[in-house]
């Protein structure tokens, strides 16, 4: 990349690039954009400590005139709708237009688009109705759309313009990983153990539901309970903690390596592509994993 | 002493927690080999295992990173 007709070819492309197999390449570029940043501009330089703070808040709308919340001590005046919600909508925005556009006009024999869809409904449909059994109708949709997200979420942040410093160019918006926030991940922990909750309330019924937590002997009472407190953590945990290592990892590498072509490319590939993908299979599995424990067990003791 | 300086090697203490996490995955996926060597037709099922596992062992690690990180910006 040393003339400046392909940098800029380069720089139009990636604003409208597709998703292509081309795109193992782009990183390869991405990386050395960076270096050419680093030369034209030696002041280049992101604080990682307040990458992790910062969550721009991107709208912000307040209550009318005098009144205010107070929780935990803090005032609130107006509602904060920072990056990562706005992330996360353009996630859902993604994945509506997509079942919109995928379903419109089936065909009986699938052709095009349809054959990868009904791939995927059937893939779904078998997992959850292994682990699930005849309830799959009802909680394999959830486990699959948690999946649909979290893939998306994970792998949004790789489409992010960049800036070139040579040619004075901002970028319109950077995106980064939604679930480097805590709430974010939080949210989805909290509603996978919701679903626990009253999965395994509405197949047992209240009474059966609090035999269940003197299961094996009474005194493991203390331990099922701490079940629900420390399940979501973890979840919640391992999530955040994956994704904000990837990306302190990358930000580290884009500025510090002295060879910037092969070694970032295929770090790249890992920390953006498979960490976020094996994290989402990862919190999928878990979540079904204990809603099929809590519905399933009874359907034994039957 | 500086309590800056403190503060970093605290934080530097709390990511040896992937030490564990490390030691685990290792016996982990050694463990997955043997067994996939012996019965390769159920690979499938100890995979899933593996994954499991190893997801819960990783958590250790990632709990050290957290507190690390919740160290490193007090510094």
């Amino acid at each position: 990349m040393d003339s400046e007709t392909s940098l800029t070819s380069v720089f139009a492309y990636r604003f409208f690039y597709r998703t292509d197999l081309r795109y193992f390449l782009f990183f390869s570029i991405k990386i050395d954009l960076i270096a050419v940043n680093k030369i034209c501009y030696g002041d280049y330089t992101m604080d990682i400590k307040e990458s992790l703070e910062e969550f721009k808040t991107v709208i912000f709308i307040p209550f009318s005139e005098g009144t205010s919340i107070t929780f935990f001590g803090k005032e609130i005046t107006g509602i904060d709708i920072n990056e990562t919600v706005i992330v996360s909508w353009v996630v859902m925005g993604i994945l509506i237009g997509a079942s919109l556009v995928l379903t419109r006009n089936l065909k009986q024999i699938p052709k095009g688009p349809q054959v990868f869809l009904e791939a995927m409904i059937e893939f779904v449909n078998n997992f959850s109705h292994e682990y699930f059994g005849h309830r799959a109708k009802v909680y394999g949709p959830y486990v699959g759309t948690v999946f649909l997200f979290l893939l998306i979420a994970n792998l949004i942040p790789a489409i992010s313009p960049l800036s070139v410093s040579a040619f004075h160019l901002e970028p319109p918006f950077t995106i980064k990983p939604p679930a480097r926030d805590i709430n974010f991940t939080a949210a989805l922990a909290v509603l996978s153990i919701m679903i626990v909750l009253i999965g395994g309330l509405r197949a047992r019924g209240i009474k059966g539901w609090v035999a269940k937590l003197f299961q094996p002997v009474p005194m493991m009472l203390p331990f099922n309970l701490l079940e629900y407190i420390v399940r979501p953590l973890s979840l919640c945990l391992r999530l955040f903690g994956n994704i904000l290592g990837g990306f302190i990892i990358m930000l580290l590498i884009e500025e510090a390596l002295p060879i910037p072509l092969v070694i970032p490319v295929v770090l790249s590939v890992y920390f953006d592509f498979f960490d976020g993908l094996i994290q989402a299979v990862v919190f999928t599995f878990l979540t079904t994993l204990f809603v099929s424990e809590a519905v399933e067990v009874e359907e034994l003791s039957q | 002493m500086e309590t800056n300086l403190l503060f970093l090697i605290g934080a530097g203490i709390a990511v040896i927690a992937g030490i564990g996490a490390g030691i685990g995955i290792g016996i982990a996926t050694g463990g997955t080999a043997q067994a996939i060597s012996r019965q390769p037709e159920a690979s499938g099922k100890i995979m899933t295992v593996f994954f499991l596992g190893i997801a819960l062992a990783e958590a250790t690690a990632i709990y050290g990173f957290v507190i690390a990180i919740l160290v490193f910006t007090k510094a």
